[in-house]
């Protein structure tokens, strides 16, 4: 589904003349359906990779050649801005701890807001969406209120309602449970392998090693800048009781 | 697919100089100071701008005062005349004819029925001293409608999508408050159904309540028609919640142009940069 090949990127920062380098000579592969956890500490430009891929950052070496169902085999790294806007709508989810909110507008008008990209319309879109929400437990009575009220744990869940209400074929996760409670952690997770029963391709970040036991199928170290299938997949029953 | 790989407005090449050049500053830009000659005083606001808009694509443009946004908006809704430059619309003569050099009263046509456009000073879009609904009328009556009737009807559905209620609308709008007359441009630039709308600006002065209610508004309109727009803010906030794509300009240029998001966190130009830190 999606190959990383050689992927280097550094940020040239034009007050201080100098460049920061963020990754290098990253490389990996990622089968349909299958959940790729990518782990390294903070700084080591995990972040980055996911980044990259979603070209919210330039790359500046390598190849992200990705197989879309619109446009087949293409390099996200030079792909045509037009074909990427194409790709976030309809094929490439990406949720991250923080919610880009909108003034004004409910929980359950994000959602809608995010069908309607895809073209579903009026009732519809209404009831895909209330089905969304209630799928991953966000509590009725908050559907019309603004998330900025909401609390850590809901606003992930809404998150990440809002990238899987299209169905992504592929759905980039940036540490969706940074700042969370177990609680919220678990009903995130519980969201997760959802989306995997279903077969959604998965790249995630995820800082919390407990939290990503049994759920991936295999894991990137970007220190070795290796891949490993997890060496200790036990089920998550086992760290929730701890 | 083919419908969004077609550019609904194109334009090419555009340059826009007040003053005649001479021999110092014509064809050598590296001898401009910041778009201007420092010889014959002749301002090049805008160089050399190429861009795209696509169908039912929000497009921002972000730079400094000066920077040459609202002389190419002007040009582009024939509000002033381009040095040089091709201008295409997909809606007219299906995108094959440069309306630059066109006759003015075809430019007239386009601006009429294929654009609206939204000022930053309402004062500019409005007759003041005119109803609310006559303003939507004389664009509908510049498109050759004469139907009372209808027109009247016409204002009254637009005026109540902008949500100014139904005894207001026969006030002039230099009655109105700062967030209504906003409104009422929109509703005039949205008279004749344009496939594209531009948009200058339309934020800046207004308090945040109305500022919401303002693009609240514009995401409703472009949702239902589908329409193009081009926008142009200083705020970069406004930017990142509307627009997809966005292009940086400064002294009269595109220096950086990309996904709206990437623009704003992984900036490539020195100016862009500043512009980025400088964000609140």
């Amino acid at each position: 589904m999606i190959k990383v090949e050689n992927l280097g990127k550094s940020f040239y920062i034009h007050h201080l003349k100098r460049s920061i380098p963020a990754v290098r000579g990253i490389g990996f592969e990622v089968r349909a359906g299958e959940f790729l956890g990518i782990v390294g500490k903070s700084g080591s430009g995990k972040s980055t990779v996911l980044k990259s891929i979603y070209r919210t950052y330039l790359p500046e070496a390598g190849q992200i050649l990705y197989d879309s169902a619109a446009f087949g085999t293409l390099d996200l790294v030079r792909a045509d801005m037009r074909k990427m806007i194409y790709l976030r709508k309809n094929e490439i989810g990406y949720v991250s701890q923080f919610l880009n909110i909108l003034p004004r507008r409910s929980a359950l008008e994000l959602v809608e807001k995010a069908l309607w990209e895809m073209n579903a319309e009026g009732e519809e879109a209404n009831r895909i969406a209330k089905e969304t929400l209630r799928h991953f437990g966000l509590p009725e009575a908050l559907w019309d209120n603004y998330p900025l009220n909401f609390s850590g744990g809901e606003k992930v869940r809404l998150n990440i309602a809002r990238a899987v209400v299209k169905r992504p074929r592929l759905l980039l996760l940036d540490e969706p449970t940074a700042s969370l409670d177990d609680a919220s952690k678990y009903k995130v997770r519980e969201a997760i392998e959802k989306l995997k029963q279903n077969g959604t391709t998965m790249i995630g970040i995820f800082h919390d090693l407990v939290f990503m036991e049994g759920l991936c199928d295999r894991i990137y170290d970007m220190e070795r800048a290796e891949e490993s299938v997890p060496p200790d997949a036990q089920p998550f029953a086992h760290a929730r009781s701890s | 697919m083919t419908q969004w790989e077609k550019p609904v407005l194109t334009l090419k090449n555009f340059n826009k100089t007040f003053g005649n050049g001479c021999s110092f500053c014509k064809d050598k830009p590296e001898n401009l100071k910041g778009g201007c000659c420092p010889k014959c005083r002749t301002i090049y606001a805008c160089r050399d701008v190429s861009l795209c808009v696509y169908c039912g694509e929000v497009v921002g443009i972000v730079g400094e005062s000066g920077s040459g946004k609202s002389t190419l908006m002007q040009a582009l809704y024939f509000d002033s005349e381009p040095t040089d430059g091709e201008y295409y619309l997909d809606a007219y003569k299906n995108g094959e004819r440069n309306i630059f050099a066109d006759s003015r009263r075809q430019q007239k046509w386009v601006r009429n029925m294929l654009l609206g456009m939204v000022y930053q000073n309402p004062v500019m879009g409005l007759k003041m001293h005119f109803s609310a609904q006559s303003n939507i009328a004389e664009k509908m009556i510049a498109a050759g409608n004469r139907d009372v009737h209808s027109m009247v009807a016409r204002g009254n559905d637009l005026l109540e999508r902008v949500s100014i209620p139904p005894a207001r609308r026969k006030d002039n709008p230099c009655n109105f408050s700062g967030g209504m007359q906003q409104r009422v441009q929109i509703a005039k630039a949205l008279a004749n159904e344009p496939p594209v709308l531009l948009l200058d600006e339309i934020t800046t002065g207004l308090d945040l309540s109305v500022q919401a209610d303002v693009l609240e508004l514009i995401q409703k309109i472009q949702r239902a028609n589908r329409n193009s727009i081009l926008l142009v803010s200083h705020d970069l906030s406004v930017i990142r919640m509307l627009a997809d794509r966005t292009v940086v300009m400064r002294n009269g240029q595109i220096i950086e142009e990309g996904l709206t998001d990437q623009i704003l966190e992984d900036p490539q130009h020195p100016y862009t940069q500043q512009l980025v830190y400088s964000l609140l």
